[in-house]
């Protein structure tokens, strides 16, 4: 709703007024960059459904080789298998995450003790060392653990997160004091503590590091390509290769329909914890 | 010779970073970086120096005690500056846990386990596989000094060292104009407008100190320059604009909101896929259309090089958008409304409110995405490159990141591999820490 004052500009009601004027040419806007953006998906979805002589006559509609190819990628090359995979992998990261930040910023906020500086910049500095630099000696190492091929290999070099400590300390040191101390009177222990008052304080900031990890993990690429070599035990995303081509050549139908299959837990993610995501970052609330 | 001037350029270094403004810090830094240095020269046994040795390892050798040096003046300063802070700030005096002193260990313990194996071991090991000789899947290791890394660089030391060095007496020197010069003279405009082009000219000297032939490292280093720089520049502005277009109340703007960043979370290798799609030369939507439409030869991305280039720009920015939009959104939350309100009320135009305002709102939403997409167009970009082009046409599309696995795991020359890492690291680390200098008192972190 715009309403005129005397300069006769036109601001928004309790609104920024970040952009003047009427709303028009915003929705054009953004409808426009909407149809940009998703194009390369719809694009997608279009040509999963066509056989490749559909494709190369660059017909605009919807083709006859969905069934087909839904088989081929299914069946064939045991999508569920990898994105099944994929799915223990996100999950078993993305809940050690959660729980080692949570302790860890429980021990950062809740407890004084010596050092506690030094331990502090210990693990700010894993934020300026990102794990791709050193794969090549991190591949080594988990290879001489024996953990090549494993689930293990998988999930536990990225099981701990510098961010999430940071996150959840920033969080806890936000809340008021008297949380702790009335809980030390009740004789609760920190575990008590932690999962009676400070998780039930915290979902948002959880959903929203829960988004993100998962989100990450899904989409993790390089690790699994060194890691994983037995087929079975792959990840989808690296799977996704072995139907660049299939036995009938070049197969572009269903890649683009394996890819946008793959596409879709992290979207489910993403929308069904939107809400304390977007809460996380102070988007949900149009104040 | 090169022994002296590791030396003094660590003294220098040392006590440049750790704080030269008093005689004890001056003395204490350079004591520190002396120390760094003769670590790292000590754990190499100083065989950089030899006699036999090419003299382009003795350059970097000097540059290596620099290294250390800085790492442990800056390191110590920040250290110290962190323990301050935290003791300053009271960090949580009232309310914590008054139980046996093994509590907090062991709830960081899993933490801090996981980063020593997983981080920094991996760390220590990349820097001391980077000075061998060693095969993936052989036990056999010989030393090789700085080898692996002389060899990605010009053989000439004279302009290993001048180059950098000249870009950076020349930044220098602008900066030096510029201060000097009198508030609103000509030279003062022209040493502003000049002066944030000066990482430009360090980059482009950088290029032609590596090597352009045999392994060498000059089209690895452009190929990042242009494809990491034109993903970030691009993936920052869309996404601000897309920020700005979306922020405020629309009906349905929920849902546009999610739409647009909904990219966000589809993968590297699925961005890379969906834009194979697009720009194949026989199948796809973009060769139609210009053969259809246009009557002309849409190029093949897997023989032209620039296609290619853009077809990887493309697929990332437009998977980076999302992330973008999403803490762009989040920023503008942040921006005092009154002012824009006021401004608005005073007649600034929209433009002078943007710069004015929202831009030193947005300053440390801005400064994290640059971090973060840095990041990924040095790092996550492998998957797009790995559908896409896989490196071709003729190493034309192939990072840093691209380069160390082919290296490092198909051809299994860990060091030369691990050496890159060593390389790709410190542009990180370097990168990272110019960032924090630029935003050093031109970002206000609000009052909230």
């Amino acid at each position: 709703m715009a309403a005129h004052n005397k300069a006769g500009l036109s601001l928004q009601v309790g609104k920024p007024g970040l952009i003047r004027g009427r709303s028009w040419p915003k929705h054009f806007g953004i409808w426009f960059s909407m149809l940009l953006i998703l194009f390369p998906l719809l694009y997608a979805a279009l040509v999963a459904t066509q056989t490749n002589a559909e494709i190369f006559s660059f017909q605009l509609t919807p083709g006859t080789g969905l069934a087909t190819h839904f088989e081929q990628v299914w069946s064939g090359r045991n999508l569920g298998r990898l994105m099944w995979n994929s799915l223990l992998q996100a999950t078993l990261i993305t809940v050690a995450k959660t729980v080692l930040s949570l302790l860890a910023g429980l021990a950062f906020v809740y407890f004084s003790f010596r050092g506690k500086w030094l331990v502090f910049f210990f693990v700010l500095i894993t934020l300026m060392m990102p794990t791709e630099v050193m794969i090549l000696a991190l591949f080594r190492i988990v290879s001489s653990l024996g953990w090549k091929d494993s689930m293990a290999g998988l999930v536990i070099p990225f099981a701990a997160s510098a961010t999430g400590a940071f996150l959840f300390r920033q969080h806890f040191a936000n809340l008021p004091r008297d949380l702790s101390e009335a809980s030390q009177i009740d004789g609760a222990s920190p575990l008590q503590f932690l999962f009676k008052i400070l998780i039930p304080l915290s979902w948002n900031v959880i959903g929203a590091l829960a988004v993100i990890q998962f989100v990450f993990v899904w989409n993790m690429y390089l690790w699994p390509v060194l890691i994983i070599s037995d087929a079975d035990k792959q990840v989808v995303q690296v799977g996704l290769q072995g139907l660049q081509t299939l036995d009938t050549g070049f197969s572009f139908g269903p890649l683009m329909l394996a890819a946008l299959i793959v596409s879709i837990p992290p979207a489910i993610v993403f929308i069904a914890l939107q809400k304390p995501f977007m809460a996380g970052f102070a988007l949900g609330s149009d104040k | 010779m090169a022994l002296i001037a590791s030396f003094l350029v660590a003294i220098a270094i040392g006590a440049f970073s750790f704080g030269s403004r008093t005689m004890r810090g001056g003395a204490v830094g350079a004591a520190l970086g002396v120390l760094g240095a003769s670590l790292i020269l000590g754990s190499l046994r100083f065989c950089m120096f030899g006699s036999e040795v090419e003299s382009t390892q003795a350059v970097l050798g000097v540059v290596l005690a620099g290294a250390f040096a800085w790492m442990f003046g800056a390191g110590a300063k920040a250290v110290l500056g962190q323990k301050s802070a935290d003791l300053g700030s009271g960090d949580i005096r009232t309310g914590s846990f008054k139980l046996g002193w093994y509590w907090p260990w062991i709830l960081l313990s899993p933490t801090l386990v996981i980063l020593v194996f997983f981080l920094y071991l991996p760390a220590y090991q990349t820097f001391t596989l980077s000075t061998k000789l060693t095969r993936l899947g052989t036990p056999i290791v010989r030393d090789r000094c700085l080898q692996n890394f002389s060899e990605l660089l010009i053989t000439s030391p004279a302009l290993l060292v001048m180059l950098p060095l000249t870009s950076v007496a020349v930044i220098w020197g602008v900066g030096l104009w510029h201060r000097r010069s009198e508030p609103g003279s000509a030279a003062h405009g022209f040493t502003r407008v000049i002066r944030p082009f000066g990482i430009l000219l360090f980059l482009f000297s950088l290029y032609f100190i590596f090597e352009s032939e045999n392994g060498g490292y000059q089209l690895i280093y452009l190929n990042t320059l242009i494809i990491s720089s034109s993903i970030v520049i691009l993936s920052m502005v869309i996404g601000l604009g897309l920020a700005y277009l979306t922020f405020g109340h629309v009906r349905g703007i929920t849902v546009y909101r999610t739409l647009l960043i909904w990219p966000y979370a589809i993968s590297p290798p699925v961005a890379g896929i969906l834009f194979f799609m697009m720009f194949d030369a026989t199948g796809g939507i973009f060769a139609a259309v210009a053969d259809n439409w246009f009557g002309f030869n849409f190029p093949n991305y897997s023989t032209n090089a620039t296609l290619a280039r853009l077809a990887i720009i493309l697929a990332s920015v437009w998977k980076l958008i999302g992330y973008n939009l999403l803490f762009f959104l989040a920023g503008l939350q942040t921006v005092p409304r009154e002012q824009i309100e006021a401004a608005a009320i005073d007649g600034a135009n929209s433009l002078q409110r943007f710069r004015r305002i929202v831009m030193p709102a947005l300053g440390p939403i801005a400064f994290f995405l640059l971090i973060t997409n840095l990041t990924f167009s040095f790092f996550d970009v492998y998957g797009t490159i790995d559908f896409l082009t896989k490196g071709a046409p003729a190493g034309a599309t192939s990072v840093s990141i691209y380069e160390i696995i082919r290296v490092g795991i198909e051809t299994g020359q860990l060091g030369r591999g691990a050496a890159q890492s060593v390389v790709l690291f410190l542009a990180v680390i370097g990168l990272t820490a110019w960032q924090f200098r630029q935003s050093e008192g031109k970002i206000s972190y609000g009052s909230a």
